[in-house]
């Protein structure tokens, strides 16, 4: 009896433990000089296409890779591994995104000095990975065409975490009358001067300006670090 | 789902503290969540309590403070709160704008401790 309840301050934020791994891969990547890019998106929004044509395109002239994660299954890693280029999947179990630690244990084995870019496609989900940084350069969030325009204003979290938006399945645009317009006005309204780019990964259409935006984006990075 | 990774984080940083301070009994964690942190409050809630399940925390309050966005305006040079998440812009002048300077914290601000009770018999 008697116990004195007390207030006591702490001020700790309780993803530090997850932006102290993150921040040590940031670290690691600009040392290594390699450029980190990161998908988020619903499922079924075309990321593991987007990214074998990605992986594809780049490897002619680039060292490239990428890690995968799902919840369950390999298949996704075994689908990129046809693009020719170091592949590595993360089964999450029952964990909905990716976290910083995750992807430092993944790359235990690869020599970053080795890259010029390396690929990290979250869990498909629109929530949960918003809250994790993981150390990339550039998170891309991807919508495809498909997926109903008002997508940004369901989800301005994921959003106002990722530097560029994604349109993807273009080719599909016209049979479900896809309102580009409508589209850009959302993700303009939930993140002001965000980037669209906008790709179908079956056609071609669009890859080149995004990976001319990715190569000029490492060139950028390489130029920072050596200042 | 991700509410209860976050909630297992919070017991594990309450019992830290408490450790570290002498083993105090923690009858209350204070929250601090943005509503751009990506967290679901009523979720976080429900996952707390399965967290603090046969650790010293069973049976303490969650008791979390909800943090609206508050962005800055580069035409009117100040803190704005926004209106909507789903629109981000200056609430007087119009203005787009994305620099967040609140709304994104999952923070534990405070701890209510009490003494061991030893002899409850």
């Amino acid at each position: 009896m008697g116990s004195q309840p007390r207030l006591v301050e702490v001020r700790k934020n309780v993803l530090k433990q997850n932006d102290l791994a993150a921040r040590a891969l940031r670290e690691e990547f600009r040392a290594a000089g390699v450029f980190v890019v990161s998908l988020v998106s619903s499922p079924g929004s075309g990321k593991t296409a987007f990214l074998e044509r990605t992986l594809t395109e780049l490897r002619r002239e680039y060292r490239v890779a990428a890690l995968v994660g799902d919840l369950a299954t390999e298949n996704d890693a075994v689908r990129l591994a046809r693009s020719q280029v170091p592949v590595k999947q993360i089964t999450t179990g029952t964990l909905c995104h990716l976290e910083a630690a995750m992807v430092q244990h993944a790359l235990g084995g690869w020599d970053l000095n080795q890259l010029d870019f390396l690929f990290i496609e979250n869990v498909g989900n629109l929530v949960c990975p918003s809250s994790y940084d993981l150390g990339e350069n550039l998170r891309l969030v991807l919508i495809s065409v498909t997926e109903g325009e008002d997508k940004p204003l369901k989800y301005p979290t994921i959003f106002n975490s990722a530097d560029v938006a994604v349109v993807t399945k273009m080719d599909l645009a016209p049979a479900v009358e896809f309102d580009w317009d409508s589209a850009y006005r959302n993700i303009q309204a939930v993140r002001p001067c965000m980037r669209v780019l906008t790709v179908s990964a079956k056609t071609g259409d669009g890859m080149q300006e995004y990976l001319s935006y990715l190569m000029a984006r490492l060139d950028e990075s390489r130029a920072a670090a050596a200042i | 789902m991700h509410e209860l990774s976050i909630a297992m984080s919070i017991v594990e940083m309450a019992q830290e503290e408490s450790e570290q301070r002498g083993c105090f009994q923690v009858s209350a964690v204070h929250l601090k969540l943005g509503a751009l942190s990506g967290v679901v409050k009523e979720a976080l809630l429900s996952a707390y309590e399965m967290a603090c399940d046969d650790t010293p925390l069973k049976g303490s309050r969650l008791i979390i403070e909800e943090v609206s966005v508050v962005v800055f305006c580069p035409n009117c040079q100040v803190r704005r709160p926004l209106s909507s998440v789903q629109l981000f812009c200056c609430a007087e002048c119009g203005t787009p704008t994305s620099e967040i300077v609140q709304g994104k914290e999952i923070e534990v601000v405070a701890l209510e401790m009490e003494e061991w009770v030893h002899n409850p018999a």
